[in-house]
């Protein structure tokens, strides 16, 4: 075992875990973009989403890709139940506001949870089968490649979506400017809505596909949410490309700091996140547009 | 639920208590964690001790005396236990209390039961709860650190020299981890890697990378799920085939389901006896206890057995093999618990003295292997 091989290894694990940030990033990034919210909520449509299919394949005893499906769809629900009961009722939002009811919506949801499934971990099965993958001496599993996979689709998807749609453009044209969007005939509450389902629904998403790696429990949004919100900050809140690589980025960081000593791992990430925030706070890969905040 | 139904219960037994027999009966006290986050150690040691009270009440008593047990729910919470303590104490007059739950919620109830002279039996494991001893506070859980000097001292016969630690950042990952290092050294093994990893991590490929790297002849993990679960996966992922250790803190079939068959196969830990019970052998002197608590269990609440349930049934146990010896006074109580020789529980084969106010040795564990699944007894 000699030390190139050990630095793929870091890397390959930090990609995978990476991924898995990327994928929740995107959702932060998706409703940001629309509606300038940041939704604080979403590691917990995260977690609904492991803790449902968990719930539809091991307790209602569905086929993985219906359970898949299913969580997926009732994760959009809540979505959509979070959207109007917790984030329309507030006439004038302020980002404040916003930050609190979403914070508030997330420890709400977390409860609701624990409730329901208890305070057990669980774990679904893996897509297709257990064995390693060996690559030049390091090794991935094949429930990563579905993760990679499931990425690399979810861009390509949004990224087609806000730029060729009219939903997607005018969800945009709603982040930029409310009123002159609502003036030009957008429906505004609709657009808030639709971009509250399409970030759940990607969430969930994420949710269902690391289980079988990570296991899930009531509680695994918060530190989930908070790993892809970073990730979504170091790709300055965009909705495509630097997202993805944000959470890569993080990723291959924290799996070399790990590697490089453990006890500073999480360190590592937050110490990276602050100084994105003090030094490039539109990202690392934007070049400053001065409309973000 | 559970107030309520503690409630019920108390008045259940205080009627039949008081139609059944004419000497007067013996209050006992508990305190468990019913409801609230350690409710999975509060719920079997409440099912336990009135599954317990019920059969002894059922062979009339001790020397004639029916016994009587009030227990309340401190919800995990240290505050609401001292309360709830002073309420045994002063309301109640039980002359032992057996429980609480957690280590947090015995060192606050500690300094009330010392000051009101009654023997405190803990169901918490944390080694400060008695030492160092005090007269009237004992606890039936063994210590952690026998748990590592098991695995220690298998890791010896089996020939491994160079040791690689990958232990929670949480408290029982860092006394384990610190545990490790002092036994380890006393016994002339070699540290090669000492990793960390966070509770809420998700993936622990890097840190195996590693421990892969340095070459160690084992690896010892110590947490509690589901990180040791994603550690043998991730063992699993890399092919490393280092002989992996766990603690016994997952000494549960919930780790084998989260780790997989699969990956879990071969994994080595020290396990209370209850945990396989049914492959010790028949000399063993808990086999036969072991086996009817369990039977006793299931029939009375159709789930398995569990260890946290043997604490609480080693407390009434201490307590009452004292009263059957000495007397019911809290004093001769705490002098009969302090006596206590080879008596045979749920955790272990407690010898108490005045200096050691647990009684547990290494035999209160048993190393198993993971074969296809199910427990088997390590050699």
């Amino acid at each position: 075992m000699n030390l190139s091989d050990q630095l793929l290894q870091y890397i390959l694990s930090g990609l995978s875990t990476g991924a898995i940030y990327a994928l929740i990033g995107l959702g932060f990034a998706i409703i940001y973009n629309s509606t300038g919210i940041i939704n604080f909520a979403q590691g917990e449509f995260v977690m609904f989403g492991g803790m449902l299919g968990v719930y539809f394949f091991h307790k209602q005893g569905l086929a993985l890709p219906i359970a898949f499906l299913l969580a997926v769809v009732v994760t959009a629900l809540c979505g959509v139940l979070f959207e109007r009961f917790a984030i329309r009722p507030l006439r004038r939002p302020t980002p404040m506001n916003m930050v609190i009811i979403t914070i508030g919506g997330s420890i709400f949801l977390r409860g609701v949870a624990m409730i329901a499934w208890g305070k057990d971990t669980h774990v679904l099965p893996t897509f297709s089968g257990d064995e390693p993958i060996s690559f030049a001496g390091a090794t991935l599993l094949p429930q990563h490649l579905w993760i990679f996979a499931i990425t690399i689709l979810l861009i390509i998807g949004t990224k087609l979506f806000f730029s060729h749609t009219i939903s997607g453009k005018a969800m945009s044209a709603c982040a930029v400017n409310r009123r002159a969007a609502g003036l030009v005939g957008i429906d505004v509450r609709r657009m808030i809505m639709f971009s509250f389902i399409l970030s759940s629904a990607i969430g969930a998403m994420a949710g269902i596909i690391i289980a079988p790696l990570t296991m899930t429990s009531y509680d695994v949004g918060v530190m989930l949410g908070l790993k892809g919100f970073c990730a979504a900050i170091i790709g300055g809140m965009s909705s495509g490309l630097p997202t993805v690589i944000g959470g890569l980025l993080l990723g291959v960081l924290e799996s070399l700091g790990a590697g490089f000593s453990s006890g500073y791992k999480d360190a590592v990430a937050f110490v990276i996140l602050l100084l994105i925030l003090f030094f490039r706070p539109q990202g690392l890969f934007s070049r400053g547009s001065s409309e973000r905040v | 639920m559970g107030k309520f139904k503690v409630f019920l219960v108390c008045i259940g037994l205080l009627l039949t208590a008081a139609v059944a027999q004419a000497a007067a009966p013996i209050k006992i006290g508990a305190l468990f964690a019913v409801s609230g986050p350690a409710a999975f150690l509060g719920e079997p040691e409440k099912n336990t001790l009135e599954m317990l009270v019920k059969e002894i009440n059922a062979k009339g008593g001790i020397k004639g005396s029916l016994i009587e047990v009030v227990i309340y729910d401190t919800t995990g919470d240290a505050t609401k236990a001292v309360q709830l303590a002073n309420r045994l104490i002063k309301d109640d007059k039980v002359v032992a209390i057996v429980g609480p739950s957690t280590t947090g919620e015995t060192m606050a109830v500690k300094p009330v039961t010392e000051k009101e002279k009654i023997p405190l039996i803990s169901c918490a494991a944390g080694i400060k709860i008695t030492e160092p001893v005090n007269p009237w506070t004992f606890k039936t859980p063994a210590n952690d650190q026998i748990a590592g000097e098991k695995i220690l001292n298998h890791a010896e016969k089996l020939g491994q020299k160079k040791l690689a630690l990958l232990t929670v950042s949480d408290g029982f990952g860092s006394s384990g981890r610190e545990q490790l290092k002092v036994l380890a050294a006393k016994k002339g093994f070699t540290i090669v890697a000492d990793e960390t990893y966070g509770p809420k991590d998700t993936d622990m490929t890097a840190q195996l990378t590693k421990i892969r790297g340095v070459g160690a002849d084992a690896i010892i993990c110590w947490g509690t799920n589901p990180g040791p679960a994603v550690v043998t996966r991730n063992v699993k992922q890399l092919g490393i085939t280092t002989p992996l250790y766990m603690s016994h803190g997952v000494a549960s079939k919930k780790y084998i389901e989260l780790a997989g068959i699969e990956a879990a196969e071969g994994v080595m830990l020290p396990a209370g006896k209850l945990a396989v019970f049914d492959k010790l052998k028949a000399a063993d002197p808990q086999a036969k206890l072991l086996a009817e608590y369990d039977a006793a269990y299931r029939k009375t609440f159709g789930v398995e057995s569990s260890t946290f349930g043997g604490y609480a049934y080693d407390g009434l146990l201490l307590i009452t093999e004292a009263i059957k010896k000495n007397g019911a006074t809290p004093e001769q109580i705490r002098n009969g618990i302090e006596q206590s020789t080879n008596l045979v529980g749920i955790s272990g084969v407690f010898n108490m003295s005045a200096t050691d106010h647990n009684g547990l040795d290494l035999s209160a564990f048993e190393m198993v292997k993971i074969v296809k699944g199910d427990w088997a007894l390590a050699q």
